[in-house]
């Protein structure tokens, strides 16, 4: 079985997959950009691979998620990245001069790699993910964590609010979608 | 080989309504054979020209884009010649210019300054791949080469044509990004 789809039974909350994907939809997105993610390829890159009615680019690298969004943005269509905090990580002079300094709406949602989904990340046993929120704070980004299946309902207001103030947003998957 | 600003004053006979991507030394080359609301700048990051020109291809099916992308940016985004491949949009053109240098910081040299990309670019599996050195041949094949099916690219080789001045403030006025956005939706 592929590593995506073995389930961790050790973790007794969920978090809907299948939910997230049509808060997705509810928010106008049109196009998905992706590196794979381990967190987030089984929950949500499978099932939006299947979904007609969101069109997936597969991209090589991150920071190509960034320049991509933009284009569509002139062109008035949505975008979502979905990708890895460590793509984060690698992609952050593209989201300092795209997303924050041209004031872009880029809608970012990052699987968090590594993660202790009972701690905050703030708390994280990973250091790559103990930074991302301090980053986003210091770039001034909006974030988000989508941790459990009540906190679906800030994905759809959130990618509204970024498209409305044209300003980037971070929607932080804390744990494995279902 | 052939001078970047003879080249670019050819693309600029046959560009219509099409909207030009570009970054850098070739940017400020593009802007000074005229202002136009369909020139797109603010690509933020350098090697990004190449994945903003595939976003608006991808938006706006219906119109040409074309990328005007310096082969050190390319080098820094080289995985977008894969990207733009599989997306496979019909109206994206993308040249690479080549001159070998890193000409806008001071032209130094690329790492390595004999590099095939439109090799790169079949590799990849770009629909049509053209490579020029000879501006009479270009001139002749360039309305052919921006009317083809896409993603097209084509290697234009050249040798640094002139000193440029570099600036910057004026091609990121956000006056240009609001206009561009306007002009897009006429």
């Amino acid at each position: 079985m592929d590593a995506d789809l073995v389930e961790d039974t050790r973790d007794k909350i969920k978090l809907d997959g299948a939910a997230i994907i049509a808060a997705i939809k509810q928010s106008g997105i049109e196009f998905i950009l992706s590196v794979p993610d381990i967190v987030t390829s089984g929950g949500l890159l499978r099932p939006i691979a299947r979904e007609a009615s969101l069109r997936l680019i597969r991209v090589c690298k991150e920071d190509e998620c960034i320049g991509i969004a933009s284009g569509l943005c002139y062109c008035d269509k949505r975008a979502l990245s979905l990708i890895q905090h460590t793509g984060f990580l690698d992609s952050i002079n593209a989201i300092r001069g795209v997303a924050v300094e041209y004031a872009q709406p880029i809608c970012m949602m990052i699987g968090l790699l590594g993660h202790d989904p009972y701690t905050s990340p703030r708390n994280s046993p990973r250091y790559g993910v103990r930074i991302i929120e301090p980053i986003l704070e210091a770039m001034g980004i909006a974030h988000h964590l989508i941790n459990e299946d009540g906190d679906i309902a800030k994905i759809a207001p959130a990618i509204e609010a970024a498209y409305a103030s044209s300003q980037p947003v971070a929607l932080l998957i804390g744990r494995r979608p279902s | 080989m052939m001078q970047r600003d003879e080249c670019f004053r050819v693309l600029a006979r046959h560009v219509g309504d099409a909207v030009v991507v570009s970054t850098y030394s070739s940017a400020f080359e593009w802007l000074d054979l005229g202002e136009r609301a369909l020139n797109y700048f603010s690509v933020g990051a350098m090697g990004l020209d190449s994945s903003h020109a595939l976003g608006l291809a991808l938006g706006r099916p219906d119109r040409r884009i074309i990328c005007l992308q310096g082969d050190g940016s390319l080098l820094m985004n080289l995985g977008s010649l894969v990207t733009i491949a599989a997306a496979a949009p019909k109206n994206l053109v993308h040249f690479v210019v080549q001159n070998g240098t890193y000409e806008a910081n001071g032209s130094h040299p690329l790492p390595s300054t004999g590099l095939d990309f439109a090799a790169m670019a079949r590799s990849a599996g770009y629909a049509q791949v053209h490579d020029f050195s000879d501006l009479g041949n270009f001139t002749q094949q360039a309305a052919h080469v921006l009317n083809q099916t896409g993603p097209v690219f084509a290697t234009l080789r050249v040798e640094r044509s002139r000193d440029l001045t570099y600036d910057y403030p004026k091609i990121y006025d956000p006056a240009r990004r609001k206009a561009l956005k306007e002009a897009l939706r006429d």
